[in-house]
């Protein structure tokens, strides 16, 4: 077993080998390596070439046509090109917009940018289980909303929306629905029309391809019309210009591919491997999982462990690869705004933890993680003395602490 | 973020992990910090008639840094007098654990706790 | 095939490859993730973004990765003027459209203006254009590209701009020197300009891949937001693989300007020589400065899209205008602003060199487009009769 044991896979995840292959087929001087936008030699139109077998790849994983696919460099960039550019586009139509407190900050700081310009924004509060309710959707419409953000999948509990409930009454509404899928594709079944989402942004990495290209899906029946956030040469339909990387478009076709392949199969196996993890964490006394389990991605599994603070208990599983909150915003110490929106005191936000299980967990990884989890628990709690004034019966919230 | 190698050692094989009888009066205890800023730090003195301190016990909920931090306090000040551990400074402990600017603050926890479990002490003495 | 169209795009190295392929491999980590393979992922970009700031003599603090040039273009453009409430932009009028378009985009806000800068028949900024920034008020932008993609003029922006005094106005100066880069020494100090765009795949680097280097007086807003990564003006997971490739083309181009240059001007000499030596042919600003890899001229009587065609035929692959714009068939925008007339315009190639092509290509190519002249010339006469 070689260590250390990767259960980010939220975060990041390796390259499939057979997505290696295919994109270091772009990338070496045997390769093709034009630029897809040279329309008068074919170095330019085999570049072309893979770059649109690519987006038919990543069209036929959500059930759009190869005229809805946007490129862009990331799920960062599609969040950011789907919100402003629909804002920018629609504004005199209104000024309102609606998004959930537990989206990623790509959603999130878009939404602030957008408040600075004069837009309007309310964000919901998720219900416990991290699931929106949606007669609270429903309430805070308003004639002036143009457009509703909701992801598919949060990256940090896993737990999944009804974005078909979702989308069934934004349209009635005739409210733009947009959609944040890089945590749910590949791993669940997406079909935009089913969903009726307007848009929807897609990231390559968090499912085997490469880092540094995404996607945006953009309808055109009935038409969504973006004003451009990147402005240049008018690549992609004038939505968004800048030289496509061929290699990394291959990638991500070819991980959509596999992924559409596979997907059934994978999360059967996934899903079992984390309820095992479950199961064997369950026995240590005080473990709190976060979120529900019920609407959940087979491979999410974020769970607190209560009187352990999550950092060191990070740096005690050295072995395995986990995160505490979420990758991007672990550079600070705050604890994760996700699980604050659930409502979970700060005692079990900084006492998280999220296992993120992959294509390339095995089930041993899973045991020996299991084993580690409960002997550090174990000696990070003796070091507690939180744990001691439980064990004393002290309740926590009793105490007159000194805040700092 | 990489933790120096002070800070694994500590954090690896802390020192003085336990509890004395709080009830003791030659035991001063200080409890700094709070669950929700996610870190607590409890650092237990026992302290000689002479005033001279004899051995120091923590347990701490926190981070690496935070549990290295209260771990080399411990060791720190074993031995010293009263007046002499009060000299600690926070600055010492993020320097020798090569703290990195957000882990500063646990240094700064380390030195309250003394401060904390002198006062303690000094109290029973009443 | 024979690749004469580096000016587009070039083919990668093989030792920027090698040193992609392990994040693409087993260092696949976040950079954002603190475990080890979050922390070997933070590693690579620091070190590539030294190799980066290298390549033009700047602090690596200084460096912002984008995820293209294009995008690099945007944000020093709106990112600057989004901190301000007015201004004017002066812009030079053969810009790429990344720098055009997005000047205009901004000049559609209340406030903001854009100023085109004219140029002469060689390229050049004219002296209208200089008349023209004499009139620019602090805190005004200008951005003229250090190179241009279709006929090499470099622009001597140092000098134009240390005449007028601009930097010491309180003017901001930007350049996109994406083509420049790797081809000509370049210290960002030195040049006085505020912000500077680089692109990988112009340097033997991977596609999708930028940076914006800064003047850190220089208040930018993000033009993407979420994460915060890039110190807060650039968000979205890093492209770990694609920045060590950059990093790598960088440290390489770099060491080997010199040699490659020479290379170069040897190369574009023996064509120029042959190109002139063909009736009809006129070699466009022949003159002016211009990037040692760079030739765009005119032929007597074929248009450039049917010759491409003809040489794509057999083989060798050139450029008519920039491929950035060969989505649509407008003829060059920048031969036209230099003066020349419409039919001229169509009748331009640009053949475009790289460090790979060999004397041997060159003469093919020389041989391969007399020929087709001359039969084109043939069935021409022949319809006339």
């Amino acid at each position: 077993m070689k260590k250390p044991i990767y259960m980010d896979n939220s975060a990041t995840t390796p390259c499939d080998p057979r997505v290696a292959e295919k994109l270091c087929q772009h990338l070496t001087t045997e390769g093709v390596y034009g630029n897809p936008a040279s329309r008068s030699h074919e170095y330019g139109w085999l570049a072309d070439e893979a770059a649109e077998a690519g987006r038919a790849h990543v069209a036929a994983l959500i059930g759009a046509s190869l005229k809805e696919i946007v490129w862009t460099s990331g799920a960062t960039e599609s969040d950011n090109l789907a919100l402003k550019g629909a804002a920018h586009f629609y504004k005199k139509k209104g000024n309102h917009l609606i998004t959930v407190k537990t989206e990623h900050k790509a959603i999130l700081d878009t939404c602030r940018q957008l408040e600075r310009e004069g837009f309007e924004i309310t964000y919901l509060d998720p219900k416990e289980n991290g699931r929106l309710d949606l007669t609270v959707l429903e309430a805070a419409i308003k004639p002036e909303t143009i457009l509703v953000s909701v992801m598919h999948v949060n990256n940090e509990i896993g737990v999944i929306q009804d974005m078909a409930a979702i989308g069934k009454l934004t349209r009635e509404k005739g409210i733009l629905l947009h959609c944040d899928a890089a945590q749910s594709a590949g791993k669940i079944s997406i079909d935009v029309n089913e969903m009726n989402v307007d848009l929807l942004s897609l990231s390559a990495h968090k499912i085997y391809g490469p880092k540094g290209i995404g996607a945006l899906y953009v309808r055109r029946k009935p038409r969504v019309r973006l004003e451009a956030q990147i402005h240049g040469g008018g690549h992609e339909r004038g939505m968004r210009s800048g030289t496509l990387a061929t290699h990394q478009i291959v990638g991500m076709g070819e991980a959509f591919r596999i992924a559409k392949e596979e997907m059934a199969s994978e999360a059967e196996r996934i899903g079992k491997l984390r309820d095992k993890l479950l199961q064997g964490l369950q026995d240590i006394e005080e473990v709190y999982v976060n979120g529900d389990m019920g609407h959940r991605i087979p491979g999410n599994l974020n769970i607190s462990f209560n009187y352990v603070e999550g950092e060191s208990l990070i740096m005690a599983l050295k072995d395995v690869a986990v995160s505490s909150g979420s990758a991007c915003t672990s550079a600070s110490l705050e604890p994760s705004y996700v699980l604050r929106a659930l409502g979970r005191s700060d005692e079990l936000a900084h006492s998280s933890i999220r296992f993120t299980i992959g294509r390339f967990t095995t089930e041993e990884e899973i045991d020996y993680t299991i084993e580690l989890v409960k002997g550090k628990i174990g000696k990070l709690r003796e070091l507690s003395p939180l744990w001691d004034m439980y064990k004393e019966g002290i309740d926590l919230n009793s105490v007159q602490w000194a805040a700092h | 973020m990489a933790y120096s190698e002070k800070v694994l050692d500590h954090y690896e094989n802390p020192r003085n992990v336990g509890t004395f009888d709080k009830d003791d009066s030659s035991v001063g205890t200080g409890m700094v910090g709070a669950p929700a800023c996610g870190d607590v730090m409890k650092l237990q003195l026992k302290v000689s008639d002479q005033g001279v301190i004899e051995d120091a016990k923590f347990k701490t909920y926190g981070c690496g840094s935070a549990i290295a931090s209260s771990s080399l306090v411990t060791e720190w000040v074993k031995g010293k007098s009263i007046d002499e551990a009060l000299e600690i400074k926070n600055s010492d402990i993020a320097e020798e654990l090569a703290l990195p600017p957000v882990k500063i603050h646990c240094s700064v926890l380390a030195e309250d706790a003394i401060k904390a479990a002198i006062e303690d002490y000094k109290g029973k003495q009443k | 095939m024979i690749y004469l169209d580096n000016n587009a795009t070039t083919q990668m190295d093989s030792t920027v490859v090698e040193t992609m392929l392990p994040y693409l491999g087993e260092k696949f980590g976040n950079p954002s993730s603190r475990h080890r393979q979050g922390r070997a992922a933070r590693a690579a970009i620091d070190t590539a973004r030294e190799q980066v700031a290298c390549l033009v003599s700047a602090h690596p603090s200084q460096v912002i990765f984008t995820g293209s040039g294009t995008e690099a273009n945007n944000l020093a453009i709106k990112g600057y003027a989004a901190g301000l409430v007015s201004g004017r932009l002066f812009i030079g009028s053969t810009e790429h459209p990344s720098v055009t378009k997005t000047a205009d985009q901004q000049a559609r806000l209340d406030g903001w203006f854009k100023v085109a800068l004219p140029v002469t028949e060689n390229g050049l900024l004219s002296d209208e254009a200089m008349a023209l920034l004499s009139t620019a008020k602090p805190g005004d932008l200008v951005s003229v590209m250090l190179a241009n993609n279709e006929t090499g003029v470099i622009q001597p922006i140092s000098e134009l701009y240390g005449q007028l005094g601009l930097k010491d106005k309180g003017i901001v100066i930007h350049t996109d020197a994406v083509q420049a880069a790797g081809k000509i020494a370049l210290e960002f100090s030195v040049l006085g300009v505020h912000m500077l765009t680089l692109s990988a795949h112009k340097i033997h680097g991977p596609k999708g891949i930028g940076a914006l280097i800064r003047d850190k007086s220089i208040v930018l807003e993000p033009q993407m937001n979420g994460g915060g990564h890039e110190a807060g003006l650039r968000s979205g997971t890093e492209n770990v693989a694609a920045i060590a490739g950059f990093g790598a083309a960088a440290e390489l181009v770099h060491e080997a300007l010199a040699q490659t240059s020479e290379k170069l001007l040897a190369l574009r000499t023996r064509l120029e020589n042959g190109l002139r030596a063909i009736p009809g042919i006129e070699i466009i600003a022949d003159k002016t400065e211009r990037l040692v890899n760079t030739s765009c001229f005119t032929m007597a009587s074929v248009e450039g899209e049917t010759m491409l065609m003809m040489l794509d035929k057999a083989g060798i692959a050139i450029a008519s205008g920039s491929a950035c714009s060969s989505h649509d068939n407008a003829p060059s925008k920048t031969l036209t602003e230099m003066g020349l007339d419409k039919s001229r315009v169509r009748r331009a190639l640009r053949v475009s060199l790289g460090k790979n092509n060999t004397e041997n290509e060159v003469d093919t190519f020389l041989d391969t487009l007399k020929m087709k002249l001359a039969s084109f010339n043939s069935v021409v006469s022949n319809v006339a009769i």
